[in-house]
């Protein structure tokens, strides 16, 4: 990275950790353990809802079912955690803004994160241009079982790199 | 204690001492442990939820177990051998923890849940289970399941807080 962008970090986090909330989050023990539980629950209702689209394209899920039924259950759950996962991480970065923003795992982490919400914004669009998109009369489509490949790589790796953020601070 | 000898000789295994004593296989058993215990939990809840008939309702709960549940079991299999191996590195320590010790009783009330609902609460599961109504006893169950699967995550994270 460059060394001005490095030394802005710098005084980012410089400048976060003094302010009195995260002042506040560093001296109460609690909060980040708890902060993180409710972080991972709703990773597991996105986890698990997108998992559910996935399994669903490439067949091994509610394949009885039309596709339409499937996005309409889960892809909300897709999206709407995510003020959650915001939110939480919010907290979790003021607490330790250094241990964060400027650890390699976090970063990938962001980067991972910005793709698989383009790939579920993908999915959402092939849904909607293509009404047979994901049918299984045929088999399953290869364009489908890619994405859902994709897509399940993605929110695992995004998991793994948010383990792996404690273990590069 | 005879236990804590055990544990000794559990901690002192080729397998345990490798995972102690390698700075890379730990967080990577971690991460398999927490990627496959948010699918157990994400996946039991959509089970929950139909049960309490809250949301899946257009597919029976007979139909929805069968689906999702699988799904359910294995990723509990890799959570109970990613979880194991963990213990073992450190397993008189793990013993001896507040959390761990809570989140098996909870893993054990989890079980006894699961044990009641299915010998008990979905005897003619042919019967309601088609319907979009589910009866008393399968939604306390499901309710119950909610409530101790937040907690075991919970639990969970108070491991990682109190241990190392």
């Amino acid at each position: 990275m460059s060394p001005v962008f490095t030394k802005s970090l710098n005084a980012i986090c410089l400048w976060i950790d003094q302010t009195p909330l995260s002042q506040a989050i560093q001296v109460t023990s609690w909060v980040v353990p708890a902060v993180q539980t409710v972080h991972i629950l709703a990773i597991a209702v996105v986890a698990s809802s997108a998992l559910m689209i996935d399994l669903r394209l490439i067949g091994i899920f509610w394949a009885d079912r039309p596709m339409k039924d499937v996005f309409s259950r889960f892809l909300p759950l897709v999206w709407w955690p995510l003020l959650i996962l915001v939110a939480t991480g919010a907290i979790m970065i003021i607490g330790e803004p250094a241990r964060s923003l400027k650890n390699p795992a976090f970063q990938l982490k962001m980067l991972l994160l910005v793709t698989a919400l383009i790939v579920t914004g993908l999915l959402q669009f092939f849904q909607r241009q293509n009404a047979t998109f994901g049918d299984l009369r045929s088999g399953p489509q290869p364009l489908a079982v890619t994405v859902a490949i994709v897509s399940m790589l993605l929110w695992s790796a995004i998991i793994f790199a948010g383990r792996w953020i404690a273990y590069y601070a | 204690m005879e236990i804590d000898r055990a544990l000794g000789w559990l901690q002192a295994t080729p397998v345990a001492k490798a995972i102690s004593e390698n700075e890379l296989l730990f967080p990577w058993i971690e991460s398999v442990h927490v990627l496959s215990i948010v699918l157990v939990v994400g996946t039991i809840s959509i089970v929950d939820l139909r049960l309490l008939g809250v949301a899946s309702l257009d597919r029976s709960a007979r139909h929805l177990m069968q689906d999702v549940l699988p799904f359910t079991w294995g990723a509990f299999v890799v959570a109970a051998i990613t979880g194991s191996l963990m213990f073992s590195s450190d397993a008189v320590n793990y013993a001896h923890n507040f959390f761990f010790r809570g989140k098996l009783v909870l893993l054990a009330l989890a079980g006894l849940n699961m044990a009641v609902f299915h010998l008990v609460g979905i005897g003619n599961v042919a019967q309601w289970g088609v319907t979009r109504q589910t009866p008393l006893p399968a939604k306390a169950a499901a309710a119950v399941s909610l409530l101790v699967w937040v907690t075991v995550v919970a639990f969970g994270r108070g491991i990682g807080f109190t241990m190392h």
